[in-house]
């Protein structure tokens, strides 16, 4: 049980996709302009890399170990994830039209998220089992929502800011960016 | 193992996903209604809010699920319900005086700009975005954007705001060029 616990504790702080492992970046820079958004963006990951993570456990132990074919399973993940996040997407529409017009264009993007495949990869690297990669993959995704809504509120200071002209915009975002992860660095040596 | 098996197996697992995504997407399709589009269509779309609703799809919602009547839309005025009444199959009626009178003659507004104090509090009412300004600015109405909804008037608190005859036609304006277009090269036309 504490195992499960440190899992999730060093996914969210310690290995910090975005600002320690630096994946995902495509979203934490596109839609964290906004709080509403950057929350919206961070629900659909953490629904869609939950659910990948395990069916993409799935996958790997019980077709391609048996098969041996482990050297497919970059291709056959992006695979799954693709097929979750388009099946999502529909039931979503058909569901909760509601939800649906919330997370938007967002549910899509999801696709290519890199975050997502890289839990899916880290998960068989580690050797995970299935609570293990479930675990892993939502405490990934409520640390990457963590960052983004954080970083959204910072990015809603500095647009109000007086930066210097050539510092406006994804410059000064970036900086910004790198003074988190360095400060996100300091969870380091919390757990291991 | 032979590459070709794989690839032969990695294929199968592909086609089963899509055999997945193809049941899903049967089972759970949803019906877009297309009657809203076409009811949305002929409203003026004024955005103006007399029929009740927040604007002119909700309203048009409304008149789909049959919730509201069809009268109650002044800036389309009694064309407007001929229109809906032809599409919709049912009797032409008057227009509901409750939600405000058509207009004879197409009025839209304009701000006299001396008096404007720059509040921007007409900028922040107005459906259609016609009006250009910034704070403690003067302000100025995009004649042609506007479409007479009168939102504004009461906004001001200087009552700057007062109404004129529109140079053109508005109904004939709203058909010709609508005040929200739906796509970028339409907008480029004009």
């Amino acid at each position: 049980m504490s195992g499960l616990f440190f899992i999730f504790i060093s996914a969210v702080f310690i290995n910090n996709f975005v600002l320690v492992k630096f994946l995902g970046l495509c979203p934490f820079m596109g839609v964290s302009s906004k709080y509403q958004s950057a929350l919206g963006m961070g629900l659909a990951t953490t629904f869609v890399l939950t659910l990948s993570s395990i069916l993409s456990y799935f996958i790997h132990t019980y077709l391609l170990v048996p098969l041996g074919l482990e050297y497919l399973k970059t291709l056959s993940f992006i695979l799954v994830i693709a097929v979750t996040v388009q099946v999502t997407e529909m039931i979503l529409h058909k569901t909760s039209p509601l939800l649906y017009q919330v997370l938007g264009i967002f549910l899509p993007l999801i696709t290519t998220n890199c975050a997502v495949l890289g839990v899916a990869l880290l998960n068989i690297q580690e050797q995970n089992n299935l609570i293990e990669s479930a675990v892993f993959g939502f405490g990934a995704s409520i640390g990457f929502t963590l960052v983004l809504v954080l970083f959204s509120a910072v990015r809603e200071r500095i647009e109000m800011a007086d930066i210097p002209e050539s510092f406006k915009g994804t410059p000064i975002a970036l900086v910004t960016a790198g003074i988190m992860s360095i400060a996100f660095m300091g969870f380091g040596g919390m757990v291991r | 193992m032979n590459p070709f098996v794989s690839l032969i197996i990695i294929s199968f697992v592909s086609l089963v996903f899509g055999l997945i995504v193809m049941w899903v997407s049967k089972k759970f399709k949803v019906e877009g209604n297309p009657i809203v589009e076409q009811i949305n269509a002929i409203l003026p779309q004024t955005q103006c809010g007399q029929c009740t609703y927040p604007g002119c799809k909700p309203y048009a919602q409304a008149i789909a699920s049959g919730e509201a009547q069809i009268n109650q839309c002044p800036p389309g005025g009694e064309e407007g319900v001929k229109k809906l009444a032809e599409l919709l199959d049912v009797e032409v009626i008057e227009l509901n005086p409750d939600n405000g009178e058509a207009k004879e003659i197409d009025m839209v507004v304009e701000i006299i700009e001396k008096d404007c104090i720059g509040c921007t509090k007409c900028i922040q009412v107005c459906p259609v975005d016609a009006i250009v300004g910034a704070a403690k600015h003067m302000h100025t109405i995009i004649i042609d954007a506007c479409t007479g909804c009168d939102l504004c008037i009461p906004a001001c608190p200087v009552d700057c705001i007062i109404t004129i005859e529109a140079p053109l036609p508005k109904f004939v304006q709203r058909i010709d060029k609508p005040a929200l277009y739906s796509t970028i090269e339409q907008a480029q036309q004009w």
